[in-house]
């Protein structure tokens, strides 16, 4: 759910009986198991929603390192900083991994990024929220790290080869990016009553945009049962919030934090959590490009690549040169 | 002007006596920074001793259309195998 509703351009999941004969090797390869690799046969609506979506993803993990280098130069010691430097420096790595997987779909780097900057192309909804204390740190990596976990770890086993490698790779970066998150809660929570005042505050404001970050119910959404069929879906998004809900509320329990939600009851014949969905309204608002930091979150990618422009000439005309003058000297 | 960065190929040796293995791909503007950009991308955590990089446009791949007749021939020559002979147990390990 770093990408969120994405578009696979169906009107209904087809049946195998109504597909084209390569179209159903492809789907029965899918059914098997296999993955598929950028070489191989594949239908256009497939290519068209992976470059959406692991675009979107990639995306994410760009734009995803604004809320948090946000505060690299105001973390509280030394030790949380070359911490932090190293979990942004990651986010930055994943974004690369996921936009080369794209890229074996026939597309640039570069294209991808002008789309984004057009406002073509969507990052998560999450990072349209800002990063106001310390303790957000610690709940960034909790919520919005243990919600991408959840949704990352299924997608290992997604059909296409070079996202499902992506993903192994981030897998194993990610759970460290949880972990010192909760680190940083437990400190905050443990102590001074200030100190667990802000965690507390930090969780009031990161709660619902987390589960937001899984998308509205998906149930009866066509995109995302033909997804599913091709295997770069792999839950609903209900499920993946269950799970999220469930295995969060007792770790928030731990630090002596309340999740903000009246409603949060645990069932026993569900055996998980009752909870209040959050305020999709507020989430199409986000998407539409009206959450709190969308403009700036923007307009900092947008200053970084036009600023880092004269470097990326400047590096392709030497290498130009250089190539030239070797050329020459043969 | 502009110009995207070609893709390079990135191999990793793992550790010592090890074969070289594809890990991924990335962009830069030549070698040299092909080999600085492989080291951040895909070795922030020991994951290697030795990089390789080769543009990727230098890469020949196979057919993938073509993959029986290059690999199905070898399925039913399992003599090939150790396992393909018994030896009897008293001749003892072989």
């Amino acid at each position: 759910m770093y990408a969120q509703m994405v578009n696979t351009d169906a009107n209904r999941v087809r049946d195998i009986s109504e597909m084209s004969e390569e179209e159903r090797a492809f789907q029965e390869r899918i059914d098997r198991g296999e993955k598929i690799e950028p070489t191989d046969w594949m239908p256009e609506g497939y290519r068209k929603t992976l470059i959406r979506q692991i675009g979107q993803h990639a995306h994410s993990e760009i734009v995803g390192q604004l809320p948090e280098g946000n505060w690299i130069t105001r973390a509280p010691t030394l030790e949380r900083k070359v911490i932090l430097l190293a979990k942004v420096q990651d986010e930055a790595g994943h974004g690369l991994y996921l936009y080369c997987a794209a890229e074996t779909l026939g597309v640039s780097r570069d294209e991808l990024i002008e789309l984004l900057h057009a406002g073509k192309m969507k990052y998560s909804s999450i990072f349209n929220y800002p990063t106001l204390t310390w303790a957000d740190i610690g709940a960034v990596g909790w919520l919005v790290d243990g919600a991408a976990i959840m949704n990352q770890v299924p997608l290992q086993r997604t059909s296409f080869g070079p996202y499902s490698r992506a993903m192994v790779r981030i897998c194993k970066e990610e759970s460290f990016h949880q972990r010192q998150g909760f680190d940083i809660m437990m400190k905050m929570a443990g102590g001074t009553p200030e100190q667990h005042r802000m965690a507390q505050d930090a969780l009031n404001r990161f709660w619902y945009p987390s589960l937001m970050m899984f998308g509205p119910s998906d149930k009866e959404s066509v995109h995302s049962a033909q997804s599913m069929s091709w295997k770069i879906k792999i839950n609903t998004n209900d499920e993946l919030r269950q799970k999220f809900v469930d295995q969060t509320v007792p770790q928030a329990e731990y630090l002596g934090l309340t999740v903000p939600d009246d409603q949060l009851k645990w069932n026993q014949e569900k055996n998980g959590y009752d909870f209040s969905e959050p305020d999709w309204s507020e989430f199409f608002e986000v998407l539409k490009g009206n959450g709190p930091c969308n403009k700036e979150r923007l307009d900092a990618r947008i200053k970084a690549w036009e600023d880092g422009a004269w470097v990326r000439d400047g590096l392709m005309a030497h290498a130009d040169k250089s190539t030239v003058a070797r050329t020459a000297a043969e | 002007m502009k110009k995207e960065w070609p893709l390079w190929e990135v191999f990793i040796r793992g550790q010592h006596g090890l074969n070289h293995r594809h890990v991924g791909s990335l962009h830069a503007p030549d070698a040299e920074m092909a080999i600085r950009n492989a080291r951040d991308v895909y070795t922030r955590r020991k994951e290697g001793v030795s990089i390789w990089v080769v543009p990727s446009a230098q890469i020949t791949a196979s057919d993938p259309g073509a993959r029986d007749a290059l690999f199905e021939p070898a399925t039913d020559k399992i003599y090939r195998h150790p396992s393909f002979y018994d030896i009897p147990d008293k001749v003892g390990k072989m």
